[in-house]
């Protein structure tokens, strides 16, 4: 890697001595050494002072909010409120209680939902990435067509799902009830137990293109010489996915899988526009679970405290994850 | 490295103290007159979509700048975006000057210290406290507290009724109390299976909450005690909340796709002649958009148990409508009330509630001509006598959010074909009471 690198960086070092004579001598307060080393990051820096206003400054503002009691009779001097300690936390962990039951549950909905959503995600972007390997006639206008949920508006598609899943109206009752007369009567896909299973599926919909379009990238990396030579030695198609495709995708899978997980656990979009401000108990995420917490009922240092909560377990997570797979990685190399 | 290092170390630290520090927000007390020739108006969306309020609301701005010189900028606002507009407003304390909000929010809003409390004097300002409907003024903030807004359109549930549908069931007058309304319901859904007697909006909050409220008044529950803290799970309310979701799970005359309906689909299953009636605000102008002529439907009184509607027991509407405050940061306090003064005067409040078929909660308004056509006489009459305001405390909009979940929820069990018993209902009331923090 290394070898790779040095020789540009030289060239670079070199034209600059070479070409930029004039400019030393206008800015010569700056030390050469700075001047070379300074060039990335000042051109990292308004990422980095973006990142600071849009992601880190709030995150910390939310972590100062959630050790104070900020209800509605502070919000419009919020600097007064009174600091409250873990009391914002123990209400939110004291799963004896209603609220820390309710986000109880609903962490092990969010849990429930995010295996089925990112397995499926998972599972549906793989087999179409290895259908779609082979070259075939119309093979351009699939991929087109698979990736049409991704490029779509979030808000645009679940509302039209949202339609789709009316009980009256709806497409889907329309299919499942009118058409094929699998249910005894139109059922409710928008409220009661059903609302998990309608919440999975628009997911599952809205996520699996993101997994097709990573794998098929990571495809295009397996030389093909692989095949062949295990074509030659007998391998039948499933051998080689099994012995070759999934091996070698596993790099591009250990990042996907991480992200679709954050994605998917975060998820308010969706839950969001299909069922509005109070979602179902059977799809009550926790993004969701909240916002309710603290907008719509103007706590909003509870709702800060369980996002606090949310974030950790997120952290712990993802270092676990990260951890476990980089030892894979490791002893793989070794 | 290192100095880059430390320099990036420094300032994350300074913006954290800013952050920390800068909490404050708009932080002063109460509007002054620096910005004097301008003022900023958020209007809630009270015609049938926003073109249609910027097109009645355009015309009378341009009148009050004539008279005053001060230019209004106007932006209506969506119901789903009004109230966390208002509290980011609050938050950051960069808001508009003068704003509508929804009735049932004023006493939350006035804990929070955004809005300008009307006292006697600022009342004086816009010619007085006695110029407005007593209920409405009642709806405006906590008792024994200065209001923090002034009623600027009302407005009370009515039974609308479709008079072919009630024809052609043979039904010769609309129902006064309950058990007629669910008999009438019944002959309506045994005539044809696929018509019904009741509309509901299952899906919606707000609008659970008015029909369990005024419900509740008439088995004798208020949802709140003096003090302010929730009672929820009286028998009264408890009683209140399963007759309102009896009439599909027991009843059987509201459809069970109503659970879900949240977006006024029920007055689109009126105007498409598949339900019988609806109880609802003001409704004429959402019919007249659905195509429906004013001879199709009729309005009456929204039933009792029995009896007439009257006070107490006999309350058969919460006072609903909008009221207009000022934003107490305004930069601009004498305009704003100059502001409020206009839009709250006889003439603009005979035009404006014209327009949009409230009524006027300005007494000397109500006498025009206008507001005694039959379906608005109702309103008129609801509101003068047997209307109650929704609980003027703080945790109103905790009650709306935590309550009319329960009762989506008890809508869900109805149409899953789940029972819905007296525990059941109070085992969803309990759980909303307990998630009552403050």
């Amino acid at each position: 890697m290394t070898a790779t690198v040095t020789p540009p960086s030289a060239q670079a070092g070199s034209k600059e001595t070479s070409g930029s004579g004039g400019a030393r001598r206008r800015l010569p307060r700056i030390p050469d050494r700075i001047r070379r080393g300074g060039l990335p990051y000042l051109l990292l820096l308004p990422a980095i002072l973006l990142e600071l206003l849009i992601h880190l400054i709030p995150m910390a503002v939310g972590i100062v909010v959630s050790f104070r009691k900020l209800t509605l009779f502070f919000i419009r001097n919020w600097g007064q409120a009174p600091w409250s300690g873990f009391d914002n936390y123990k209400v939110a962990v004291d799963f004896d209680a209603p609220i820390g039951q309710a986000l109880l549950h609903s962490f092990w909905v969010t849990c429930a939902f995010t295996i089925l959503s990112v397995g499926l995600c998972w599972l549906f972007g793989t087999v179409a990435a290895i259908m779609l390997q082979e070259t075939f006639r119309g093979r351009g206008l699939l991929r087109a067509i698979f990736l049409i949920p991704y490029a779509l508006p979030a808000y645009a598609a679940i509302i039209t799902w949202a339609f789709m899943f009316q009980h009256d109206n709806g497409l889907v009752n329309h299919v499942l009830h009118d058409q094929l007369g699998l249910t005894d009567k139109p059922s409710f896909w928008l409220i009661g137990n059903n609302s998990f299973i309608a919440l999975v599926v628009v997911s599952v919909w809205k996520g699996w293109p993101f997994a097709f379009l990573i794998i098929m990238a990571g495809l295009q990396n397996i030389p093909r010489d692989l095949y062949e030579a295990a074509s030659i030695d007998g391998a039948g198609m499933w051998q080689q996915i099994r012995k070759i495709t999934l091996p070698s995708l596993r790099p591009v899978n250990q990042v996907l899988v991480l992200v679709l997980f954050l994605w998917t656990f975060n998820d308010f979009n969706t839950p969001f526009v299909l069922f509005g401000k109070s979602a179902p108990e059977a799809a009550d995420l926790i993004s969701i679970h909240i916002y309710q917490s603290s907008f719509v009922t103007w706590n909003f240092g509870s709702g800060s405290a369980m996002s606090v909560l949310l974030l950790l377990f997120l952290l712990v997570v993802t270092a676990i994850y990260l951890l476990l797979t980089s030892r894979g990685r490791k002893s793989a190399d070794v | 490295m290192r100095k880059i290092r430390a320099a990036a170390a420094v300032t994350v630290v300074t913006a954290l103290a800013a952050a920390a520090t800068g909490c404050g927000g708009g932080s002063s007390d109460s509007g002054d007159n620096s910005a004097p020739k301008t003022l900023t108006y958020w209007a809630s969306n009270q015609g049938p979509n926003i073109d249609a309020d910027k097109k009645i609301l355009t015309p009378e701005l341009a009148k009050f700048q004539k008279q005053t010189g001060i230019k209004v900028k106007l932006e209506v606002v969506p119901w789903s975006d009004l109230l966390n507009r208002i509290l980011a407003a609050t938050t950051s304390g960069d808001g508009p000057d003068v704003l509508n909000i929804g009735n049932t929010w004023s006493a939350s809003l006035q804990a929070s210290g955004a809005l300008l409390p009307w006292n006697a004097k600022n009342f004086d300002a816009i010619g007085g406290k006695d110029r407005f409907v007593t209920s409405a003024v009642g709806s405006s903030g906590a008792e024994g507290k200065d209001p923090s807004a002034v009623p600027l359109y009302s407005l009370a549930y009515a039974l609308y009724y479709n008079k072919q549908m009630f024809a052609d069931a043979g039904i010769t007058k609309p129902p006064t109390t309950w058990d007629e309304l669910v008999a009438d319901g019944k002959k309506i859904h045994a005539k044809d299976a696929n018509k019904w007697g009741l509309g509901a909006e299952g899906g919606n909050l707000s609008n659970n909450i008015h029909q369990a409220f005024a419900l509740g008044q008439q088995h004798g529950a208020d949802f709140f005690d003096k003090s302010g803290q929730p009672t929820f799970t009286s028998d009264g309310a408890v009683a209140a909340v399963k007759q309102y979701v009896d009439f599909m799970a027991k009843d059987k005359i509201i459809a069970p796709g109503n659970a879900e309906y949240a977006q006024n689909q029920s007055l689109t299953d009126f105007a498409k002649g598949k339900t019988a009636m609806v109880l609802w605000q003001a409704a004429a102008t959402s019919f007249a958009s659905q195509g429906m002529k004013p001879t199709d439907w009729g309005a009456a009184p929204v039933p009792v148990q029995s009896g007439t509607p009257g006070t107490g027991t006999s309350v058969n509407s919460m006072v609903a409508g909008i009221n207009i405050a000022v934003f107490n940061n305004t930069k601009n306090v004498d305009g704003a009330k100059k502001f409020v003064k206009f839009m709250t005067s006889d003439a603009e409040q005979v035009y404006l509630n014209k327009s949009y078929g409230s009524i006027p909660p300005v007494k000397a308004a109500q006498a025009d001509p206008a507001f005694s056509a039959p379906d608005l006489q109702v309103l008129r009459d609801t509101l003068a006598k047997s209307a109650a305001p929704l609980p003027q405390v703080a945790a109103e909009s905790q009650f709306e959010t935590t309550v009319g979940t329960a009762i989506k929820g008890l809508w869900a069990d109805a149409a899953g074909g789940k029972p819905v018993t007296t525990e059941s209902v109070k085992a969803a009331l309990t759980k909303a009471q307990q998630q009552m923090t403050q």
